[in-house]
């Protein structure tokens, strides 16, 4: 048995709380004895008295004095605990007395309470959002900026500062990702896989991990970059780090490359970094030229159907073919009525709707157009084939997004089927987390309204669409396509397979067919936020 | 590589509420923030704020000055006159409280402090002369914080005063502060009659001499396991001093007793301290000035160091930011006000003693108070809901302050500028209120804020400094 003491300077403790550490330490293995105190002179006398103090020690009235009796090694342990013990903070809760607990005001106080969190989801206004996600980097988190109107400096300043950190950025203006199963932003309940998505566009990943979902096979994760991420300014690095992620993931086993056709140079790292991935990787540049995409590993799609599919055979194993299935309908027009009018609320749907339609009946008007001359002078008024989105900022000012006010599409759509010239109205209807809780319902009355509106002149209209969603979303896939078919609504597994359908029921035109657009790098087509 | 994929998602969620709720449903973890647009909105601010946030160099030299500021261990060591202990402390020159300001934007409480102080040092011959001389420029006037110091309301430290002397020997700084002249007609609410003069004298005739006496006797009094031991009987050191004063005076009595002083004298100065609960005030004031200024000077922390009101501004310094002062005008205190009087009557927030709060006392250690909550307009839990909010603006807790109520936590000490601006949180003060007008005195008390954009000026200058 040796005596050990330590004085701790200028600490005071009420003799309560001394105690209690008393009994603690004596607790201890290996001690016989200890005793914390205030060095009063009276506490001296009783430590000599208890045997436990001989002689003098160097400690005054406003010292700690802590004294412990036991084996050798056991001492220097208990003195440790005894002085760390007083330097933090009481054991368990910090008691509320009656005041609730707030939630963290700021995302370094949030990180404080979840140590472990590795991502951080940012929604503000996109004026701070850049803010926000420099301090989450900072932190060492990854980011989601799913807040639009982030300036194109902060971007690259953000994504420097995450390729430095060995971060992901995934934005700004990212609206979908599912990391792990976990849905981010506007995504849907998707079966978990063997399928990881890369992807600059939004709808367009919704659409991929639907697909697969409805295939019967999964997603691993779905990584978005923002649809500025393959620019030359950015120079793809999410879309690279987000290829690097997967091809390290041993979930996935096949890797979707979905955007729109990157700058050149910006492709070319991309696809050489693809097909480095070590596993197969399908991409679909939506309107590039196919034969452009060429690499080991490499599988050019043309369509998000057939993106989806592909991906699907190669995680079976089998090979990957392009998708002809269009479902069958019969509609008997006037012979004004010549024309489709898409009314989309997914951005990329609307675009890949204007690509493949243009490559069929010719020139298709577009609020998203490709090409000038196929620009709408007037995006509220169609004239010919006209696809609008309806998420561009023109209809979002002061009104949100059309996947969750349903409003400015219900009354375009009764008004495009009074129009005598349109044939065919198309659609997309979006599910998942973030859109509206019942889109079928919401558009069921004016779904009726306008085969109204077209009977009442005497035609007929096609109203074609296709739900992006799956069973497991929250608004369920087969009450929302119960309700739309209900409605009178032709419906398709896809935006590709509706597309086909259209070119198959509109009348032909005179003129000869064109042939698919070239990729034209140069071409700025902004991707809509949605419900910002 | 993040590891992103391969680990469980766990989410902080900022924006968008339902973003967390389908995050929380599909099973990932996910924390929401309750957030606001920081620094108020001011998107430049807010960018810099951002570029402070998790800076490693930042990290470092918070943690030294927060080290130093813990390991602190002020005592009091004597009284002395200001014009021989006080550094920087020339003829002719009045210190006051708050960031430094000219004599014709002070408030009537400072002015008429100062025009007492003019006649009690004999430079002029009455209060008209005084003002006289006051606004003729031929005397100098500074800030109580340039020179080591802090005062109550007016914070009227002149060279012939009497000051406590706190002495810190870990950084070897030292800290002044002048010595508490009761309730009722005083100078550091702007009283200057004939009776706030000669009790002024009496300070410097019979109480200081008695002090020195009684201190020489006890020797170097260690004030933070005092205000420790206070802050458990109910104190929090800037409203309530009654306790601290009560444990002082069981010191000085007894050594008063056995010194050199005369027995009229003790009596007679045993008699003013017990007879006044705010004894302590003052050199709870000067203990927190000597730990702060211990934490002072760090470059690259945003540790805040000062906050002061001159009764026009409110003015705070920061240990990485050097000398300068970042102000804004001051608050009027929304408290509770004696029979008579009301917000209108009264001064803009006056006084050093906000040092309190800076140094984790006061208002953030409003849990252990709860005897004064209804003084200053609220119930216990409130009082325990300022403690803990404060704690979010707060580097850490001190150990050496523990609170009964909050299963003894330490006080939140350590007021961090990037916290406050990100969370929009301003610090509590509790503080007495003085009239508008020179002499009247104490006309309420009530608990306010530091600005916020105290805390943004301060963000942005530190920014500036690391370069960022």
């Amino acid at each position: 048995m040796a005596v050990s003491t330590r004085v701790v300077r200028n600490l005071y403790r009420d003799s309560v709380s001394l105690m209690q550490l008393s009994a603690a330490l004596a607790k201890r293995p290996g001690i016989d004895e200890a005793s914390a105190v205030m060095a009063t002179p009276t506490n001296l006398d009783l430590l000599r008295e208890a045997k436990l103090l001989d002689g003098q020690v160097d400690a005054g009235v406003n010292d700690l004095l802590i004294v412990v009796r036991g084996d050798g090694p056991a001492i220097k342990a208990a003195l440790d605990e005894a002085e760390a013990s007083l330097s933090r903070g009481p054991e368990g809760a910090i008691g509320q007395g009656g005041v609730a607990k707030k939630a963290p005001r700021s995302l370094a106080m949030a990180v404080a309470e979840q140590p472990s969190a590795n991502l951080a989801l940012i929604s503000t206004p996109g004026d701070y959002a850049a803010a926000e996600a420099r301090k989450a980097l900072n932190l060492g988190l990854n980011v989601m900026i799913f807040s639009d109107n982030v300036g194109l400096a902060s971007e690259i300043a953000l994504k420097r500062l995450a390729e430095e950190r060995g971060l992901l950025v995934m934005g700004p203006d990212c609206g979908t990702a599912i990391i792990s199963g976990v849905p981010l932003g506007f995504a849907n309940a998707v079966r978990r896989g063997a399928i990881g998505v890369v992807g600059a566009s939004g709808t367009g990943m919704q659409q991929v991990t639907c697909l697969v979902d409805r295939l019967g096979a999964g997603i691993s994760h779905a990584i978005g970059t923002g649809g500025r991420d393959i620019n030359h300014h950015i120079g793809g690095t999410s879309t690279l780090r987000g290829l690097e992620l997967l091809a390290a993931d041993k979930e996935t086993k096949v890797i979707v490359l979905v955007s729109k056709p990157p700058a050149p140079a910006v492709a070319e790292k991309i696809l050489a970094a693809a097909s480095k991935a070590g596993k197969p990787v399908v991409v679909n540049f939506l309107g590039a030229d196919p034969k452009t995409i060429k690499g080991r590993n490499l599988h050019p799609a043309t369509t998000i159907e057939d993106a989806s599919h592909a991906a699907v055979a190669l995680a079976k194993g089998r090979k990957p073919r392009p998708v002809t299935r269009t479902p069958s309908a019969r509609v008997g027009f006037k012979p004004s009525q010549r024309y489709v009018r898409g009314l989309y609320s997914g951005g990329t749907f609307g675009y890949e709707a204007s690509l493949l339609l243009g490559a069929k009946l010719g020139a298709v008007r577009s609020n998203v157009a490709i090409k000038d001359e196929d620009k709408l002078d007037d995006p509220w008024t169609s004239r010919g084939h006209t696809i609008v989105d309806l998420g561009d900022d023109v209809f979002t000012r002061g009104r949100p997004h059309p996947m969750i006010d349903h409003r400015l599409r219900n009354e375009r759509l009764v008004k495009e089927a009074g129009d005598p010239t349109t044939a065919v109205i198309l659609v997309d209807i979006v599910l998942g987390h973030g859109a509206h809780a019942d889109p079928a319902g919401e558009m069921a009355p004016a779904l009726r309204a306008a085969h109204a509106a077209a009977k009442k002149g005497g035609r007929r209209v096609a109203i074609v669409g296709f739900v992006c969603g799956t069973p497991a979303d929250p608004q369920g896939l087969a009450r929302q396509e119960k309700q739309l078919r209900e409605a009178g609504v032709i419906l398709c597994a896809s935006n590709a397979e509706a597309v086909r359908l259209v070119a198959r029921l509109v009348p032909a035109e005179k003129k000869p067919v064109k042939k698919p657009a070239k990729r034209s790098p140069t071409k700025k087509t902004k991707k809509k936020g949605r419900g910002r | 590589m993040s590891g992103l994929l391969a680990n469980k998602l766990e989410v902080i969620n900022i924006g968008l509420p339902s973003f967390a709720e389908a995050i929380a449903g599909a099973g990932g973890g996910v924390t929401h923030v309750d957030w606001t647009p920081p620094a108020a909105g001011d998107r430049p601010a807010g960018e810099a704020l951002a570029k402070l946030v998790g800076n490693p160099a930042v990290e470092a030299a918070n943690k030294k000055a927060y080290d130093a500021y813990l390991s602190a261990q002020p005592r009091l060591v004597g009284v002395g006159i200001a014009r021989d202990v006080v550094p920087g402390l020339e003829e002719r020159m009045v210190l006051h409280a708050g960031a430094p300001i000219d004599w014709a934007r002070m408030c009537g409480p400072m002015q008429g402090g100062i025009c007492g102080a003019l006649v009690y040092e004999g430079w002029a011959s009455d209060l008209d002369a005084a003002r006289q001389l006051a606004s003729s420029g031929a005397i100098r006037f500074d800030s109580c914080h340039h020179h080591a110091a802090v005062g109550p309301m007016a914070g009227i430290i002149s060279p012939s005063m009497p000051v406590w002397i706190i002495d810190n020997p870990v950084h070897g700084n030292r800290s002044y502060s002048n010595l508490n002249e009761g309730l009722g007609k005083v100078l550091r609410y702007g009283a200057n009659s004939p009776e706030v003069l000669a009790r002024l004298r009496w300070f410097e005739t019979t109480l200081a001499p008695t002090l020195k006496a009684a201190l020489e006797v006890t020797g170097p009094i260690d004030l933070k396991p005092m205000m420790a031991q206070a802050l458990h009987m109910g104190d929090e050191m800037h409203n309530r001093n009654v306790a601290a004063t009560a444990l002082l005076f069981r010191k000085l009595a007894t050594a008063m007793t056995r010194s050199s002083a005369k027995a009229e004298d003790v009596a007679a100065s045993l008699e003013f301290l017990a007879a006044n609960d705010f004894s302590f005030l003052n050199i709870s004031m000067a203990a927190c000035k000597a730990m702060m200024d211990a934490a002072h000077g760090v470059e690259g922390s945003s540790l805040v160091t000062v906050m002061a009101r001159n009764g026009v501004e409110f003015g705070i310094r920061v240990s990485g930011t050097g000398d300068a002062w970042f102000t804004t005008p001051a608050p009027r205190v929304n408290g509770l006000y004696f029979p008579g009087y009301s917000i209108a009557d009264a001064a803009p927030d006056l006084g050093d003693s906000a040092i309190t709060e800076t140094c984790g006392i006061g208002g953030f250690a409003m849990a252990s108070a709860l005897a004064i909550v209804k003084f200053i307009g609220g119930t216990p839990d409130q009082a325990l809901g300022y403690t803990q909010a404060m704690s979010t603006i707060t580097m850490g807790r001190n150990p050496g302050f523990t609170l009964p109520p909050l299963n003894f936590a330490g006080t939140p000490a350590g007021i961090d500028i990037r916290k406050v601006v990100d969370t929009g949180l301003e610090p509590v003060i509790n503080t007495g209120i003085a009239h508008k007008d020179a002499g009247v005195g104490q006309i309420g008390a009530g608990i306010t804020s530091a600005p916020l954009s105290c805390f943004t000026k301060a963000v942005d200058e530190l920014a500036r400094r690391l370069g960022l």
